[in-house]
């Protein structure tokens, strides 16, 4: 494999919280050195990376890459070629796929993609019931052979909340993560926005912010009895950000992300009728937004995500309530982060973080941290470089954005996977 | 600091888009929704509309105004009140009318919303007026028709719809003198689902309107209903005391299925306007109703019949208002093309 030099770039470390300029030497797919050249090392390639911040690669908590299933929006060669350019490298997809992803063989499909396509890593959630249907246990352990890293029922019911503590517990003994999303179907069914003025208004049917609160209150006591390992992920509200502060503050042992598109937008931006702002859970007030950001800024919420969902564009041309939910995210996910920064809602190394380290301590793995001997999954971006959204100018099959037209400042140049060059602008 | 552009960039529906019922002369281009219209157009509808009932007094009940105009009443859900009353507004202002039910045609073959206008347009119409169960679907139809169509809302969803509410503001002018100021107006029902209260509400506080209350149970208030500038009662007698507009709103029997009501027994026994409830109201009240009206669930036959009813007249009404409407729609002079300065 080959030898890369980064020369000369500003290394942003979110752990240590340090910024220094600074080399990188990589060789064999890893970090062999940082700052000093070792005996004999020789580049075969080299990276100017004066002015540029190095920082690990991405690591996205939540993306659907529409394969298997539903190639005809998107593929996991065509969205890994996205989150490149984005500067992630590595992605953990959500087991509703189709088929599902409740037996090893879709893992292993899905990990053969992305190997082939070698763009990025891809991580897959195991379904938490078969068919996420919500009735029988998936075999845990038999996905948890195949790679996946948690197991998820994803927005889908478990009705019965004895199956839901039974599934806790075997995911417990199986030592798998739960990933949740948390949503209480029978009080969102049939909802596209959020249950305040503007829904009213608009007379879009509403979703409470009961349809999150009620569904983490139900985890969290499952949690507490069968000692299962829990991430909550998307949270949309106040009062959700709320459950999860007081729950952690009581001990327990839970993390948590939020969407970028969360910490930006709220119901006023469906204003008047914007498709490109229906997602699932919905936009909030400006209050929920507020708080979601004081979550972020105060540790309550330890990652943020893409929540990434592209969509060919007649998913979204249709009334409001008709067309499906969801944004394309990967490329507008560092440029929020950032944004977060440039608004001082948080500084730029726990804005890095959110995006690198701890998601990777949330999927338990070996990423998201630049190190010597870790991996050599590496995000290099221009801090000054200020550019607007086009959606022709994406990568990603879904164009469905609503932030067209937004100024962004902070522009990925380079970034590098196992060692190896995967994208550079 | 860098933030969203002022007009967005983004050519697909939703930004700024209450906005697009207007041309660059601030006339109606679209009919969707009151919401962000001026007191200075409704005024001039209701004033038009009076011109208009004038012609629908007279033995030949027909004006040349919209002569070799194309209207295609495009109905998704079913309607027979206010399909008819578009028709022969239509007629009336002698305008070529197509009636086409699509519950039972294209989009039930699988066609797109989107395919289905594309064929009509090329039929060369100039307006399409529009029923559909979806919230937002008359925005999404205007904001995706050629520039030369103009598209009026007969109803979307739970949204709005202004040509009934407008027929509600000339009903309640006619009788009640133009000073809004002073009245006091009750909304009564499922606000819950009523598209027709909520473009009521836009109507009557665009015209300010002294005092609008709604009144229902819970189970059918929408959430912040407040924010839209009415007071909320959950008692009928309190709700309409000293009122002098009662606006009852239909009933839909599909309610108890979603568990909003136990039954119209109860239903009635608490929010059925009777006519010993009504005399709670004004002596001068009036009593609307946009129908098609359920006896006995919503209101008492004796009500509906009675002297203070004026459920008809919103009918008679509804002709010369939707005739108002539809010329002003289609009667505009062409647009000004602005040029930019050069400087």
């Amino acid at each position: 494999m080959s030898r890369l030099l980064v020369a000369n770039g500003l290394i942003m470390d979110p752990v240590t919280q340090t910024v220094k300029s600074s080399s990188v030497y990589i060789a064999d797919g890893r970090i062999i050195a940082i700052d000093h050249q070792p005996d004999g090392f020789e580049a075969e390639q080299t990276i100017d990376a004066s002015g540029l911040i190095i920082s690990p690669g991405l690591v996205d908590l939540c993306a659907r890459l529409r394969e298997p299933g539903l190639e005809f929006k998107a593929d996991i060669n065509s969205e890994t070629r996205a989150a490149a350019s984005a500067g992630i490298t590595t992605l953990c997809c959500p087991p509703d796929t189709d088929p599902v992803i409740d037996e090893p063989a879709v893992v292993e499909l899905i990990h053969r993609k992305a190997a082939m396509a070698a763009h990025a890593n891809v991580l897959a959630l195991g379904a938490l019931t078969n068919g996420l249907k919500g009735q029988l246990l998936s075999e845990m352990h038999a996905l948890r052979e195949a790679g996946c890293v948690g197991v998820s029922n994803s927005r889908n019911p478990v009705a019965n909340t004895l199956i839901l503590r039974r599934a806790y517990a075997y995911a417990a003994n199986c030592e798998m993560t739960v990933f949740i999303e948390p949503d209480e179907h029978w009080l969102s069914a049939g909802g596209c926005a959020h249950d305040g003025p503007v829904a009213t208004r608009l007379g879009l049917q509403g979703i409470a912010v009961s349809a999150e609160t009620v569904a983490i209150s139900r985890a969290l006591e499952l949690i507490l009895e069968t000692g299962v390992k829990a991430h909550f992920g998307r949270l949309s509200s106040a009062h959700g950000v709320e459950l999860i502060r007081r729950a952690k503050e009581l001990g327990m042992k839970i993390s948590a992300d939020v969407s970028a598109h969360q910490l930006f937008l709220n119901e006023m931006d469906i204003n008047s009728f914007n498709s490109m702002c229906h997602v699932l859970p919905p936009l909030r007030s400006q209050r929920d937004m507020e708080a979601l950001r004081q979550a972020v800024r105060d540790g309550v919420i330890d990652a943020i995500c893409s929540d990434h969902q592209p969509h060919e564009p007649d998913a979204k041309q249709a009334p409001f309530a008709s067309t499906q939910p969801g944004i394309s995210a990967l490329e507008t996910l560092l440029p929020l982060a950032l944004r977060l920064v440039h608004e001082q809602v948080v500084p730029a190394y726990t804005a890095l973080s959110l995006l690198t380290s701890k998601p990777a301590a949330i999927l338990g793995i070996n990423a998201g941290v630049l190190a010597v001997n870790r991996p050599a999954d590496i995000c290099i971006y221009d801090p000054e470089q200020d550019w607007q959204l086009e959606p022709s100018a994406m990568l990603s099959r879904g164009r469905n954005t609503p932030f067209t037209g937004w100024n962004f400042q902070g522009k990925v140049r380079y970034t590098i996977l196992g060692g190896n060059l995967v994208h550079s602008a | 600091m860098v933030n969203k552009p002022a007009r967005p960039t983004d050519r697909l529906i939703g930004n700024d888009s209450w906005n697009i019922q207007l041309d660059s002369n601030g006339r109606l281009k679209h009919f969707l929704t009151l919401e962000g219209l001026g007191s200075e157009i409704l005024t001039s509808i209701l004033d038009t509309a009076e011109s208009f009932a004038n012609v629908n007094q007279q033995r030949v009940k027909k004006v040349p105004l919209l002569r070799g105009k194309t209207i295609v009443n495009l109905f998704f859900e079913a309607s027979t009140r206010t399909r008819t009353t578009f028709e022969l507004a239509a007629k009336r202002l002698s305008a070529d009318i197509l009636n086409i039910n699509i519950s039972t045609s294209a989009t039930s073959k699988g066609e797109s919303l989107l395919d289905t206008l594309q064929n009509l347009q090329a039929m060369l119409c100039d307006m399409f007026i529009v029923r559909h169960s979806d919230s937002g679907a008359a925005h999404f139809i205007a904001g995706n028709v050629a520039p030369h169509i103009s598209v009026i809302n007969a109803g979307d969803g739970r949204h709005a719809h202004p040509t009934q509410a407008m027929l509600d503001m000339f009903t309640i002018r006619r009788n009640k003198g133009h000073d809004f100021g002073k009245l006091r107006v009750a909304i009564v029902g499922d606000l819950m689902h009523s598209r027709v209260a909520r473009s009521q509400i836009h109507a009557l506080n665009i015209l300010n309107t002294g005092d609008v209350r709604v009144i229902a149970p819970k189970t059918l208030i929408p959430t912040d209903i407040e924010d839209m500038g009415v007071s909320v009662f959950n008692d009928l007698r309190s709700g309409i005391r000293d009122a002098d507009v009662v606006i009852m709103l239909r009933l839909q029997k599909e309610r108890m299925q979603g568990a909003f009501l136990p039954s119209e027994h109860e239903y009635y026994s608490l929010y059925g306007l009777t006519e010993e409830r009504l005399r709670a109201a004004k002596d001068d009240v009036i009593v609307m109703h946009p129908g098609p009206i359920n006896r006995g669930v919503e209101i008492e036959s004796s009500v509906a019949d009675g002297e203070h009813s004026v459920i008809l007249d919103q009918v008679t009404f509804g002709i010369s208002v939707r005739m108002a409407i539809m010329s002003m729609v289609l009667g505009r002079e062409p647009e000004h093309i602005e040029t930019e300065a050069i400087g």
